[in-house]
């Protein structure tokens, strides 16, 4: 089975039914992403339809998942959701943006996607709070745990440069 | 009165402290019980993370909510993309006993056990539930004479299946908590649009986020606010620093003033403006800083 012919096997494993699709293009038509950055949502679902290649599709990474499409398919389509399942598929492949990877470094490294900075400790002084936050970032044990949970999952090898 | 644990996720202990600062000081002056929830880490962000890998989004969205599971409270988020992963993935976990079953042999490494004993909350809903916009009137010491524009924000809302807030076309919830506070909402174009920043874009292909956030930029100027006011920190950070972003990729002089909710209920509150951190936000519009001062003095 080739890659995109596996987009429609995942996407019926997680009970997603895109192919009652009658193209009235309402998703598109309401895709915030669609009239600003030319994202065209019902044509990657045609394309996935089709078995056409998707995964590599930049195009599935403009998608803001503001679920606008989602609530107003008049089919009922979960469209948003069909879309997070694709783009799983596709980093599962290898296909992942290199801005994307980093994001997942910093979780793997200090437990929060967006870490901590100098700047920010100051400003926390500032205003006479803790100038650590009491997260993960204020206590080794939690972010080991968050480490290991991390790796139980496998996400540093499914993140990592391939 | 519900248990809570504050969960501060990455933004805002990370960029915008002056959030922290203030939700805590507003939820003392409201009597709500809530405590740190320590060792938290990043919830994990829905955009990106849930679309890279379901059981690693599963994770460590529950031993977040396992933390607060042992102190017996309820998760309080004060950010849309926390609430959509904690209540989303607290949901999926109680609904589905498979996930949560493969979600506990991950866990298991580290000691930990979701059990499904507590709820996620989100600041907004809370209120407006718990509290309500009628009784929240009679907290406000100092009301606000400014005009917003209110941003909610998609993960607030939708998908409306999840998150039982009624219609996510022309909602008033969050309206109605906004001029509890003296404040006017003021109605704009596409006020329900989203920000631009979800789902991976904002770090992915920031000049189509940027577009997007020109877009509604342009159409809150129109409306002519004295600042926009929203309840996520992610959101926050598109407003604020994607604003001068913006005024650079497009040639604009945009300078509008961002506030989290926290921080305007924190003004009708009479909690001084020094506490807010609004001084410490990318956007610096003195004459905003100046009328809320005045507001805070009572001189206007």
């Amino acid at each position: 089975m080739s890659y995109d012919e596996e987009v429609l096997e995942v996407l019926k494993a997680a009970g997603l039914d895109i192919l009652s699709c009658m193209h009235c293009g309402t998703c598109t038509g309401s895709c915030p992403s669609g009239r600003h950055a030319g994202l065209n949502t019902r044509r990657i679902l045609r394309d996935a339809r089709k078995n056409r290649p998707v995964l590599e599709d930049k195009d599935l990474w403009l998608c803001t998942t503001c679920y606008t499409c989602q609530e107003r398919c008049p089919r009922g389509i979960k469209i948003t959701d069909a879309l997070l399942e694709i783009r799983r598929l596709a980093v599962r492949k290898g296909f992942m943006l290199p801005e994307h990877r980093r994001v997942s470094e910093m979780v793997l490294e200090y437990g929060h996607a967006v870490p901590l900075d100098e700047e920010t400790r100051k400003k926390r002084e500032e205003l006479g709070l803790d100038p650590l936050p009491n997260t993960a970032q204020h206590s080794p044990e939690a972010l080991e745990q968050v480490r290991a949970l991390l790796r139980t999952c496998r996400f540093d090898e499914l993140t990592a440069e391939k | 009165m519900t248990k809570l644990s504050l969960f501060l996720g990455c933004i805002v202990p990370n960029r915008y402290p002056g959030i922290e600062n203030v939700t805590k000081l507003c939820l003392e002056k409201l009597d709500l019980d809530a405590v740190d929830l320590p060792g938290a880490s990043c919830c994990p962000a829905p955009g990106v993370f849930k679309s890279f890998d379901k059981g690693t989004w599963l994770s460590l969205a529950a031993r977040n909510v396992v933390i607060s599971e042992k102190m017996e409270r309820d998760v309080l988020t004060i950010c849309n993309g926390c609430y959509a992963s904690l209540a989303d993935a607290n949901i999926e976990l109680k609904s589905d006993p498979e996930m949560k079953a493969q979600t506990n042999m991950c866990l298991k490494g580290i000691g930990m056990e979701y059990q499904g004993t507590v709820e996620v909350r989100h600041i907004i809903e809370l209120l407006y539930e718990e509290i309500g916009p009628e009784k929240l009137k009679s907290y406000v010491t100092t009301p606000l004479d400014l005009k917003v524009a209110l941003h909610y924000g998609c993960h607030l809302i939708k998908p409306t299946k999840e998150r039982k807030l009624g219609n996510s076309e022309n909602p008033t919830f969050f309206d109605e908590l906004v001029e509890a506070t003296g404040a006017e909402s003021v109605d704009y174009t596409d006020k329900m649009m989203c920000c631009g920043a979800g789902g991976g874009v904002r770090s992915g292909h920031i000049e189509e986020s940027l577009e997007m956030l020109e877009h509604k930029l342009a159409c809150i100027q129109r409306a002519g606010v004295d600042c926009i006011v929203n309840a996520c920190p992610f959101c926050h950070l598109q407003f604020d620093k994607g604003q001068l972003a913006v005024n650079e990729k497009f040639g604009t002089d945009y300078s509008i003033p961002v506030l989290h909710y926290s921080q305007l209920l924190a003004l009708a509150l009479g909690i001084s403006p020094d506490k807010l951190g609004i001084e410490q936000n990318a956007v610096q519009n003195l004459e905003f800083l100046a009328k809320v001062y005045e507001i805070n003095a009572g001189i206007r």
